[in-house]
């Protein structure tokens, strides 16, 4: 089956004055309608890069793009221009993180909310209007009506959240990009919004692609988890095979990180060491320089293949870590 | 460390603090509006150990951790620092932030941009006339890299030559330049990574354990907050709504609040999430006109009439905690029905 949105040996290269920065290297994940995908992975490691440049809102120049970024079996990257901004505009929902900096201070809710259906869609005025007053009222904004003539800064952060929901949907979008959508929220907020995500996406049978460097945000609600290191997939899995079998290193480390309710004695576990410079990466794993698991002499040299450890369970590595106790490899 | 061992007295005491900003309003200072950013809270902070404060924006948090150096004035209240008053004047101030110091949230913001490491680190040491002469000085540095895990290497280097891990290091260098005994540390990992926040979190654990600091510990994540803290505070819109051990309080949030708090904390593994999770509705009102009664009432699934007439104190719950809810003891016996509000994740 034909996936309804694909990336094919993605790659993102940026060329700067000393030498060229490959951010997303080789990336291939396909979602469906009606699933979620989220991309895991820490500052720098392409997440947001890859989704956006696949996207078209990625310059280029200066960024360079290979592979394939496909929407129903087309190649957004070879397409027009024009013809990209309408497939965009039309099927591809966008929430960023900060709902601040992406709505305009000096435009209405309405009438930015109106904007894209009147454009795409040639929507009469009156009948954008009713449908974002409708969207408003469905993400849980009270008297919506009234809340079109408002401006950004008359609403909370949770609210202006909301409406970048509520815009994204005015076109029935069939993909929801959400980049880190609630990074800035507080975390009753936070539960708000994914609830609201989960209700609409199981109302409207949206794909969506849930971008957040937070493994823990996405536990509940992922189909599917891609987890992003130095601009390459290390892993991929249905969730909870990623969260109870972790196969590679890094994903391991990410886990253990983070501190759990009840459990307060222990050091935390940590990951030495930075992630490579993207203009140097090692020739081998990217991950080999912090790994406490380095064991093939392969590592240090080749790129590790994607392999299947489970069905649909795939890990960037030569050798499975699955079975192995962490605490006794690590020195 | 300097303080009188054994004493037995907190290091830290705020009584009543109020933080009101004047906001807009009428001409000449007439019908003034205020934000009551932090309005009556009182806490005390025990010697080597930390208070974790927790509580969403707007409810004052961040303000109290200013209000504490004055950094921003208290407009009431008292704050004692040893048993000793402070009363913000300058020369007070300045025994205070020797003694006091603070680390925030982005260290990218909190570093200057033109000085390198070194000279960032050393310039409480300066202000404070400590370690004088230029050798003592440089020692001084060095040590106090060391003590953050930097090495030597890192001196002569510039903020934006740092990850934010090693930046958020120097702002734990720079807070420990003058042996201060209490830290207050507002959001000081969230912004970074979470491999990082480990880092981070162990390192200020393992410096508490050397130092014998006192740490408050201000942040939004309720994991950390528990991973870092021997009592917790919950606030809501300028109010403790509870206090009490780690321990009982995430064992048995008696606020709703907290209990809200709590469930709304992502979980870990799939499938964890309590099968009643309780979800707010709503955001948190404005600080200039909070609701009458408890503040939390509307957004409270609890809430019943007489939450709108009474302003709840905060009462002894538990072997050590307090808690400001009316109906706490009813909730903690078995929650009563009308769940208005909730629902199912």
């Amino acid at each position: 089956m034909s996936a309804l949105f694909e990336l094919v040996d993605f790659g993102v290269q940026i060329g700067t004055r000393r030498g060229t920065a490959h951010i997303v290297n080789g990336v291939d994940w396909r979602v469906q309608a009606g699933e979620t995908l989220a991309i895991v992975g820490e500052s720098g490691s392409g997440k947001s890069m890859s989704v956006l440049a696949a996207t078209g809102l990625v310059p280029s120049p200066p960024a360079r793009f290979s592979g394939q970024a496909l929407f129903r079996e087309r190649d957004l990257l070879t397409m027009e221009d024009r013809e990209r901004r309408r497939v965009r505009g039309r099927h591809i929902g966008f929430v960023f993180q900060e709902p601040m900096t992406s709505l305009n201070p000096l435009l209405t809710i309405g009438r930015q909310m109106t904007e894209a259906p009147r454009q795409h869609l040639d929507m009469p005025s009156g009948e954008a209007r009713d449908k974002a007053a409708d969207l408003l009222n469905l993400v849980g904004i009270p008297e919506a009506a009234q809340r079109l003539d408002a401006y950004p800064h008359q609403l909370s952060g949770g609210m202006r959240q909301r409406v970048m929901i509520a815009m994204a949907l005015m076109c029935d979008p069939e993909v929801l990009i959400a980049d880190e959508p609630t990074t800035a929220l507080d975390v009753t907020t936070q539960a708000q919004i994914l609830d609201l995500v989960t209700r609409l996406q199981s109302q409207f049978g949206m794909a969506v692609v849930w971008i957040t460097h937070d493994l823990g945000v996405v536990a509940d609600f992922a189909d599917q988890v891609a987890v992003m290191y130095a601009g390459r997939i290390v892993e991929l899995a249905p969730t909870s095979a990623l969260y109870r079998t972790p196969g590679h290193p890094y994903t391991r480390g990410l886990l253990d990180a983070r501190p759990r309710l009840g459990e307060t004695e222990a050091e935390l576990a940590t990951i030495p060491g930075v992630p490579p410079d993207p203009r140097r990466l090692p020739p081998g794993c990217s991950f080999w320089p912090r790994c406490p698991y380095r064991e093939d002499p392969r590592c240090e040299t080749e790129v590790p293949p994607l392999r299947e450890v489970a069905p649909g369970h795939l890990v960037r590595s030569f050798y499975s870590i699955t079975q192995r106790a962490p605490r006794d490899q690590e020195a | 460390m300097t303080g009188v061992p054994g004493s037995g007295a907190p290091l830290l005491e705020a009584i009543d603090l109020q933080v009101h900003f004047p906001v807009g309003g009428g001409s000449l200072g007439r019908g003034r509006a205020f934000v009551r950013a932090v309005d009556g809270v009182s806490f005390t902070i025990e010697r080597g150990q930390t208070l974790g404060l927790v509580g969403e924006s707007g409810s004052g948090k961040s303000t109290i951790g200013l209000s504490l150096l004055g950094l921003v004035r208290p407009t009431g209240g008292r704050v004692r620092l040893d048993g000793e008053d402070v009363d913000f004047g300058r020369s007070s101030l300045q025994r205070l932030r020797a003694r006091t110091t603070m680390v925030f949230q982005d260290p990218n913001a909190s570093l200057n941009p033109r000085r390198s490491v070194a000279a960032s680190v050393r310039e409480p040491l300066e202000i404070h006339g400590l370690h004088r002469g230029s050798a003592a000085r440089r020692a001084r540095v060095e040590e106090l890299l060391d003590l953050v895990g930097l090495s030597g290497r890192f001196a002569e280097r510039y903020p934006h030559e740092l990850s934010g891990g090693q930046r958020q290091r120097v702002g734990i260098a720079r807070a420990l330049a003058c042996e201060p005994e209490l830290i207050i540390l507002d959001e000081p990992v969230s912004s970074l990574d979470v491999s990082v926040q480990s880092q981070i979190m162990n390192l200020l654990r393992r410096l508490q354990g050397e130092l014998g600091l006192t740490y408050l510990f201000i942040a939004h994540d309720l994991a950390a907050v528990e991973y870092m803290s021997h009592r917790v505070l919950v606030m809501y819109l300028g109010r403790i709504v509870e206090t009490a051990t780690r321990e009982s309080l995430y064992r048995s949030p008696r606020h709703p609040y907290t209990k809200a708090l709590l469930s709304a904390i992502p979980s870990a593994e799939p499938g964890e999430t309590s099968a009643a999770r309780l979800l707010l509705e709503g955001d948190i009102p404005s600080p200039i006109s909070p609701p009458s009664g408890c503040r939390f009432r509307t957004r409270c699934p609890w809430a019943i009439a007489a939450c709108a007439e009474t302003d709840p104190h905060l009462e002894a719950a538990g072997s050590d905690g307090e808690v400001a809810c009316i109906r706490a003891d009813e909730i903690a016996a078995g929650a009563p029905a009308a769940l208005a509000g909730t629902s199912g994740a």
